[in-house]
């Protein structure tokens, strides 16, 4: 393989690994919890316990017709849009900070959902969603026998 | 200098002085959008979390405050795996034109969306003045 860059400042290399390890402890880290979005709108927050997942978004003022949820094994798709206001004739901005149109957003659970208990909740702009584990995705206990 | 060295025991005021909370809780400024129409201007905040209840809108002087508050959620024997927000207070202040007419000002909250309208006063509304020929 060719590495000029490494090769030429020997001294670097191991720094540069140690960070490239570090780097994929990270991801290794949270691979099993999100895969990398598209787009950061809504912001999301992933709470685990053992028997489900609760997934919070602040998304205000939105109808909650207009938003779309679907589960599909360990994967949540978050999908709508937020209208924009429409001005009139003689109407004009001073300000423009809040974001319009479409949004998607894909997660990974780190356990199969059970999609006929998904719950979402939409209470003051933000949206709950709780997803209960599929009951043959619990561990399973194993009794050990004595001889 | 003398005093070089000496550990400063009194910390100066900032003029003006900035007020501290009494809430050891984040504070967020909310986005907003704000608008003219022809007879007032709209300010509309995306405060999530927050209802008519939790929402505080005063206008001192020609300084229009808007402050929520919002508790934060925590769900027994979850943990947080991942986090892009966080929860916290609102606060955000715009100064405003003398203009506006304080008494029909007019407020609401639907979705976590705080909507503002602020009528502009009689005398300032643009009065078209006629031109007259000869």
């Amino acid at each position: 393989m060719f590495w000029p860059e490494v090769w030429r400042f020997g001294g670097m290399t191991e720094p540069l690994g140690e960070i490239q390890r570090l780097q994929r402890e990270m991801n290794r880290l949270f691979s099993g919890v999100f895969q990398p979005f598209s787009r950061n709108f809504p912001p999301v927050n992933v709470w685990v316990g053992e028997e489900d997942a609760i997934i919070t978004a602040e998304i205000p003022g939105m109808d909650p017709g207009k938003m779309d949820i679907s589960v599909v094994g360990d994967t949540l798709t978050l999908s709508g849009a937020r209208e924009m206001e429409v001005l009139k004739e003689g109407e004009s901005y001073h300000r423009q900070e809040r974001s319009h149109g479409r949004f998607t957003r894909t997660m990974q659970l780190p356990f199969k959902v059970d999609a006929d208990k998904v719950e979402a909740r939409y209470d003051k702009g933000a949206l709950r969603i709780t997803l209960p584990r599929a009951e043959e995705d619990k561990p399973q206990k194993v009794a050990i026998k004595s001889a | 200098m003398e005093h070089e060295g000496k550990k400063v025991q009194k910390k100066e005021a900032q003029t003006p002085i900035e007020a501290e909370r009494t809430r050891n809780q984040k504070v967020y400024a909310p986005i907003v959008d704000i608008y003219e129409k022809k007879e007032a201007v709209v300010v509309i905040a995306d405060m999530p979390g927050v209802d008519e209840k939790s929402v505080d809108i005063t206008l001192d002087k020609n300084v229009l405050t808007i402050t929520g508050t919002v508790e934060p959620a925590s769900y027994k024997g979850h943990s947080i795996v991942h986090a892009e927000y966080d929860v916290g207070d609102y606060e955000r202040a715009f100064t405003i034109s003398d203009e506006v007419d304080r008494d029909r000002i007019e407020a609401s909250v639907k979705n976590g969306v705080v909507r503002l309208t602020l009528p502009k006063a009689e005398r300032v509304k643009a009065k078209k003045i006629a031109v007259k020929t000869g």
